[in-house]
C-alpha cells in the first residue's frame, strides 16, 4: 500500500480533511469515508453516470476521479442539492414527472441534469436527450427524465434565477 | 371523497431517493465491517489443478481466504427451484465455489475477505491458480451435438431437460392450405439493473441470528433457500431488501455470492460486505433469453390461423439457475397461441448446458420470446397470403364475448377487449394514412415500415395449485397485513417486494380508497423478512394482481371487524350500519356516525367491545388467486430505414395497453415506457456475444449496447380498461407488457420497410450492418 495523502475537500459546503491512498476513487471517499451514500457506483468503465457529482460546479463521474485530484475542490453530491424543505428544481422535476423508478441512477442523472442546465438553461427535448448521453437508466425509458429536466428548466426560468446549487451548510470547518 | 384509486399521485418512494436518503444494500455501513471479493475463473471450462493462496493470505489487511475445498461439507450447494414435470430434469450440483472444475468464465474459485475493498481486490490478484483448460462450448446447438464437451458428469449431450406441451400433429400441417416456417434466434441478453448485486451480512454469535442485506426481488425466497445452504433456521435468518436498484429478473435467483458472504460473516464473527462490480455483473448475474426457435405456422388462404408448432432449444448456461428451467418451458410454451384463436398448438423444448453464464428470468421471461415468434409469424403469414397484417390479426383475435376463453395450451384467458385496443392504436398512429404515405415514399426510394403487435400476456403469477402442477418449488400466493394503529394511522405489510415499480404509492392508494383513510396516513412496508410474515416477491407482473389483492382482502377483514364495533358504538345492529368514505353511519339517520379512526381507538381501548370481539384492529390475508391475469394491447411502430447505411430511424411509437383497472396512471405509464425501451433494446442494439472459447466479449457497457436517451423520440401511450373479472380490484399486471410487445413491433416494422428488397427476417439485434447486408443480399437475389 502506498503512503496516504492528505486531502482537503469542501463537500456540500462543509470543509473535510481526509487521509487517503493516492489510488482511492472520489466516490469511495464520499461513500465510505464521509458516509454520503446517495452517490452510487453502477459500472467500472465510466459509462453509466450513477456516480456523477459536481466538482467545482461541473458534472464529473466520481468513479473515474481520484480523491487526490479533488484536493482543494468543492464537491456537491445529491445530499447537498436540496432537501425536502428546499428541493432543487431538478429534484422537484424528478418527483413531479416520475423521472425515477428504482432510484439508483437518479442522483447521478440529477447531477448530470444540473450540469446540463447550467450550460444550457433552456434546452430542447433533443438537447436534453443528447445531454443525457453520459448516463444510463434501465427503468424509466428516459421519457419522464426528459420531462423532469424540462420541468426544472421551466421552473428555473420562471423563478428568474440561475440554476445554481444551494450548497448545504454554511461552509464552516468540520 | 375524490377517488384515490385511479388518480395520478406523486410517488411515496421519491423523497428519500431524490435526496440521497435511500438505503440500498451497499449503503449499509457497520462497525468492524470487512469487504469480500471473489476470484473468478478466466476459463470457460477447466480443471482446477492447484490453488495457492499463500501470497494473498500474507498481504496486510487480509483476514481470510476461502477456496472451494475449504468450504466443502460446510456449506450447501445452490439449488434449482423450478423443476418442470415430466422433463427428466438434471440438476447437477452448483457449488458456491468450484472445487474440481470451473464451467464458465466467472465461476467462483476463491473468496477473499479483507479490511477494505482495495486490499480485498489486491489479494484476489495474488491468488495463484493452475488450471488445465478443457474444450468449451457456448452455443446450445453445438452443445447437444455429438462430440461436444460435456459439462456435468452423467448429463448426456448436455441436455438438462426436455419438456413438451400441447398438441399439433403432423397431419394438421400436411392438410394445411398455407404453411410458413421460420427459424428465429432470441439472442442472449444481459439484464443490467443499474444497481449491481450486493450483500452485507451481520452475524450475532451469541444469538445465532444472521442478518443479510441483499439485492433481492424476493427476500422470503432467499431466506428459504439460503436457510438450506447455510444451515441457519429461518427464524434466525433475516433478509432485508428495502431499496433495490432494479431487478428485471436478475435479482430473483439465489447466487453463491450472497451465501458465501453470510458464511464468512459467521465464520469470522464480523460483518462482511460484498459488492459486485459491473464486470462481475455481466459475467455472473443471470442472463436472459438465448433460444433457438424453429416455428411452423399453418393457416388458410383466407387468413385463418390453424396451428402453430415450435421447437425451442434453450441455452441454460453452466448451471440451472433458480427459476431458469421455468422460463423456456412454462412461461414460454403456454402463451404461444397469443391473442388468437388457434385450434392447435404445441411446443417441444430442450434446455441445454453450455459454458456460459446461467440464464434465468429477464423482464417478460418466456413471454417476450413466445410473443416475438408469434407476431413475426403472423406478419410472414400475412405476406404469404397477400393480406394486410392488421386485417389478418383482426380476423383471428379472440372476441370480447368469447371470454373466458380456453386456449389450445390449456389456459383460460380471463377477459379481453382486443379489438378496442387495436382500433385505438390504429387511430392514434393514423394507420390508413401511413400505408398511403409508405407507398408514396417507396416511389421516392424511401423506406417507411409499419409494425404491429396485438399481444396478450400471462402474468400475475399465480395460483399456487398451478405453480405446483408446473414444478415451481414454492407457492405463488401473497400475504398482506393491514394494521390500523390506535390513532388511525395505517401500516401495510406486503410480501411482494417492489424495487422501483412504485407500490409503496399504489398500495397506499388501494388502502386509502378501500379503508377511507387519508393516503398520507398509510405506510407500506416491504422487503424485510422480520417485519413481514411471508411473501413470494416481485416478478411475473404479480405484485399488483396478487400482492395488491391480498391487501384488498386484508382491508376487508379490518372493515368486517370495525363494522361490528361501529354498530356497537352506534347502538344499532350491524345490518343497519353502512360504510362510506371512512365513516360508519346509521341507515336512514346519516348524522349518527362514527369514523374509522374513532372505531379504531375504541378497538384498542377495549373498554366496551361487543361480545366475542377481540381488541385491536388489523387484518391479515394470505391471498391465492384463482387464475392468472391476462393483460393485452396493441403496439405500433413506424420506422424509416436508410438503404445506404442500414440505419433505422424510430419515427413513431404508439402503445395501447390494457392492464384492467389502473391504480395510478402516471406510475403505469412509467412501467410501459421502461418496458418499451428495454424491448427495443433487444430489437435493435443489445446482445451478449461469446467467442469460440466461450469468452464473453460484451462484458462492459463499452461493449454491450444499452439504450440511451438520445436513441428515442417521445412515445405515445394510452390505456383501455377492461376490469379483471377474477380478483377484487379488477387489476392485471403492467410491468412486462412493454418488453413483451415492443420487440416484435419494431422488428415487424423494419421487415415491413425492407419488403421491397425481399428481406423476410434478420436476426436480432438489427444493427445497421445486419440490415445493410440483408438489403444487399436481397438486391443480389432479385
Amino acid at each position: 500500500m502506498s503512503q496516504k495523502q492528505h486531502v482537503t475537500l469542501t463537500v456540500n459546503g462543509v470543509k473535510r480533511s481526509l487521509e487517503v491512498e493516492p489510488r482511492q476513487l472520489l466516490v469511495h471517499a464520499l461513500r465510505d469515508d464521509l458516509g454520503l451514500t446517495g452517490t452510487h457506483v453502477g459500472c467500472d468503465t465510466s459509462q453509466c453516470g450513477a456516480c456523477t457529482v459536481l466538482l467545482n460546479g461541473e458534472a464529473v463521474k466520481s468513479c473515474t476521479t481520484l480523491t487526490v485530484q479533488a484536493d482543494g475542490a468543492e464537491v456537491t453530491t445529491v445530499e447537498g442539492l436540496g432537501d425536502m424543505n428546499d428541493l432543487h428544481p431538478v429534484q422537484e422535476g424528478f418527483w413531479e414527472k416520475h423521472g425515477l423508478q428504482c432510484g439508483f441512477c437518479t442522483p447521478g442523472v440529477m447531477m448530470t441534469a444540473v450540469g446540463l442546465l447550467k450550460h444550457n438553461p433552456n434546452p430542447t427535448e433533443e438537447e436534453i436527450r443528447e445531454g443525457l448521453e453520459g448516463v444510463i437508466c434501465r427503468c424509466t425509458g428516459y421519457q419522464n427524465i426528459v420531462r423532469a429536466v424540462q420541468y426544472a428548466a421551466q421552473k428555473t426560468s420562471q423563478q428568474g434565477t440561475a440554476v445554481e446549487v444551494a450548497a448545504a451548510g454554511s461552509g464552516s470547518e468540520e | 371523497m375524490a377517488s384515490v384509486f385511479g388518480s395520478t399521485l406523486k410517488r411515496r418512494e421519491d423523497p428519500r431517493l431524490i435526496t440521497g436518503n435511500g438505503q440500498y444494500s451497499e449503503d449499509i455501513q457497520l462497525p468492524g465491517m470487512l469487504y469480500a471479493s471473489v476470484l473468478r475463473s478466466p476459463h470457460a471450462h477447466a480443471r482446477i489443478v492447484n490453488i495457492n493462496t499463500d501470497a494473498a493470505k500474507a498481504l496486510e489487511g487480509v483476514v481470510a481466504v476461502y477456496t472451494g475445498k475449504d468450504l466443502e461439507g460446510k456449506i450447501g450447494t445452490v439449488p434449482t427451484a423450478w423443476l418442470p414435470p415430466d422433463s427428466n430434469i438434471q440438476t447437477p450440483p452448483h457449488e458456491v465455489l468450484a472445487v474440481n472444475k470451473v464451467r464458465y468464465v466467472g465461476d467462483g474459485v476463491a473468496l477473499v475477505v479483507a479490511e477494505n475493498r482495495y486490499v480485498a481486490r489486491d489479494a484476489v490478484d495474488l491468488i495463484q491458480v493452475t488450471y488445465a483448460p478443457l474444450p468449451a462450448v457456448a452455443e446450445q446447438e453445438q452443445a447437444i451435438a455429438d462430440g461436444a464437451p460435456i459439462l456435468h458428469d452423467g448429463v448426456e449431450n448436455n441436455v438438462a431437460f426436455h419438456w413438451q406441451a400441447g398438441n399439433a400433429t403432423d397431419d394438421v400441417f400436411e392438410n394445411a392450405e398455407v404453411i410458413v416456417k421460420q427459424r428465429f434466434r432470441q439472442q442472449r441478453l444481459i439484464p443490467n439493473p443499474m444497481e449491481p448485486r450486493a450483500a452485507t451480512a451481520q452475524y450475532n454469535p451469541a444469538t445465532g441470528e444472521m442478518t443479510l442485506w441483499a439485492t433481492s426481488q424476493n427476500p422470503h425466497i432467499h431466506r428459504f433457500l439460503l436457510s438450506g445452504i447455510l444451515g441457519i433456521p429461518e427464524n434466525k435468518l433475516r433478509i432485508v431488501s428495502v431499496d433495490v436498484g432494479g431487478g428485471f429478473g436478475a435479482k430473483i435467483a439465489c447466487y453463491p455470492d450472497e451465501a458465501m458472504v453470510a458464511y464468512a460473516a459467521r465464520d469470522l464473527k464480523r460483518p462482511v460486505k460484498w459488492v459486485e462490480d459491473r464486470r462481475e455483473n455481466f459475467l455472473v448475474t443471470s442472463h436472459g433469453r438465448d433460444m433457438v426457435l424453429d416455428v411452423e405456422f399453418a393457416g388458410t388462404k383466407d387468413g385463418d390461423f390453424t396451428a402453430i408448432r415450435v421447437k425451442n432449444i434453450a441455452n441454460m448456461g453452466a448451471y440451472l439457475s433458480t427459476a431458469g428451467p421455468g422460463v423456456p418451458t412454462i412461461l414460454f410454451g403456454l402463451i404461444v397461441p397469443g391473442a388468437y384463436k388457434i385450434p392447435y398448438a404445441a411446443v417441444d423444448v430442450y434446455g441445454v448446458f453450455t459454458n456460459t453464464t446461467p440464464t434465468d428470468a429477464y423482464r417478460g421471461a418466456g413471454r417476450p420470446e413466445a410473443t416475438y415468434l408469434l407476431e413475426r409469424m403472423v406478419d410472414l403469414f400475412a405476406a404469404e397470403i397477400g393480406k394486410d397484417p392488421v386485417e389478418v390479426r383482426r380476423r383471428n383475435l379472440i372476441q370480447s364475448h368469447e371470454f373466458p376463453y380456453n386456449t389450445a395450451m390449456g389456459l383460460e384467458y380471463d377477459s379481453g377487449n382486443y379489438e378496442v385496443a387495436l382500433d385505438k392504436a390504429l387511430a392514434m398512429v393514423g394507420y390508413e394514412e401511413l400505408r398511403q404515405k409508405q407507398q408514396e415514399l417507396r416511389s421516392q426510394g424511401r423506406h417507411l415500415g409499419i409494425g404491429v403487435t396485438t399481444y396478450v400476456e400471462i402474468c400475475g403469477l399465480g395460483p399456487s395449485q398451478v405453480a405446483g402442477a408446473v414444478g415451481f418449488q414454492g407457492g405463488l400466493w401473497e400475504s398482506a397485513t393491514v394494521r390500523v394503529h390506535p390513532t388511525g394511522k395505517v401500516t401495510v405489510f406486503t410480501g411482494a417486494s417492489p424495487h422501483g415499480q412504485g407500490e409503496e404509492t399504489t398500495f397506499a392508494q388501494i388502502v386509502s380508497q378501500r379503508l377511507g383513510v387519508p393516503f398520507e396516513d398509510i405506510e407500506v412496508v416491504h422487503g424485510d423478512t422480520n417485519r413481514i410474515a411471508m411473501g413470494w416477491g416481485t416478478y411475473g407482473s404479480r405484485t399488483t394482481p396478487v400482492g395488491g389483492n391480498a391487501i384488498a382482502v386484508a382491508v376487508d377483514k379490518v372493515l368486517e371487524k370495525a363494522k361490528k364495533i361501529a354498530a356497537h358504538m352506534l347502538e344499532v345492529s350491524e345490518e343497519d350500519v353502512r360504510f362510506e368514505d371512512g365513516k360508519y353511519s346509521v341507515e336512514g339517520a346519516p348524522t349518527r356516525s362514527v369514523t374509522i379512526q374513532e372505531v379504531t381507538l375504541q378497538a384498542y381501548l377495549a373498554w366496551n367491545l361487543p361480545q366475542g370481539v377481540e381488541p385491536a384492529l388489523e387484518g391479515t390475508a394470505f391471498y391465492d388467486p384463482v387464475n392468472f391475469v391476462y393483460p393485452f394491447g396493441t403496439h405500433i411502430c413506424v420506422v424509416e430505414v436508410d438503404e445506404e447505411t442500414g440505419d433505422i430511424d424510430l419515427v413513431k411509437y404508439v402503445a395501447v395497453d390494457d392492464c384492467g383497472r389502473v391504480i395510478n396512471p402516471m406510475v403505469a405509464e412509467g412501467q410501459v415506457h421502461g418496458g418499451i425501451v428495454q424491448g427495443i433494446g433487444q430489437a435493435l442494439w443489445e446482445g451478449a456475444v461469446y467467442d469460440e472459447q466461450a469468452q464473453l466479449l460484451t462484458g462492459t457497457f463499452m461493449d454491450y449496447a444499452m439504450p440511451k436517451a438520445r436513441f428515442f423520440k417521445e412515445f405515445e401511450t394510452a390505456f383501455t380498461e377492461t376490469p379483471a373479472p377474477q380478483n377484487p380490484l379488477g387489476v392485471k399486471g403492467i410491468g412486462e407488457t412493454g418488453t413483451i410487445a415492443s420487440t416484435p413491433t419494431v422488428v415487424n416494422a423494419v421487415m415491413d420497410a425492407l419488403r421491397p428488397f425481399g428481406v423476410k427476417d434478420i436476426n436480432m439485434p438489427l444493427t445497421p450492418e445486419r440490415v445493410w447486408n440483408a438489403i444487399e443480399k436481397g438486391r443480389q437475389e432479385a
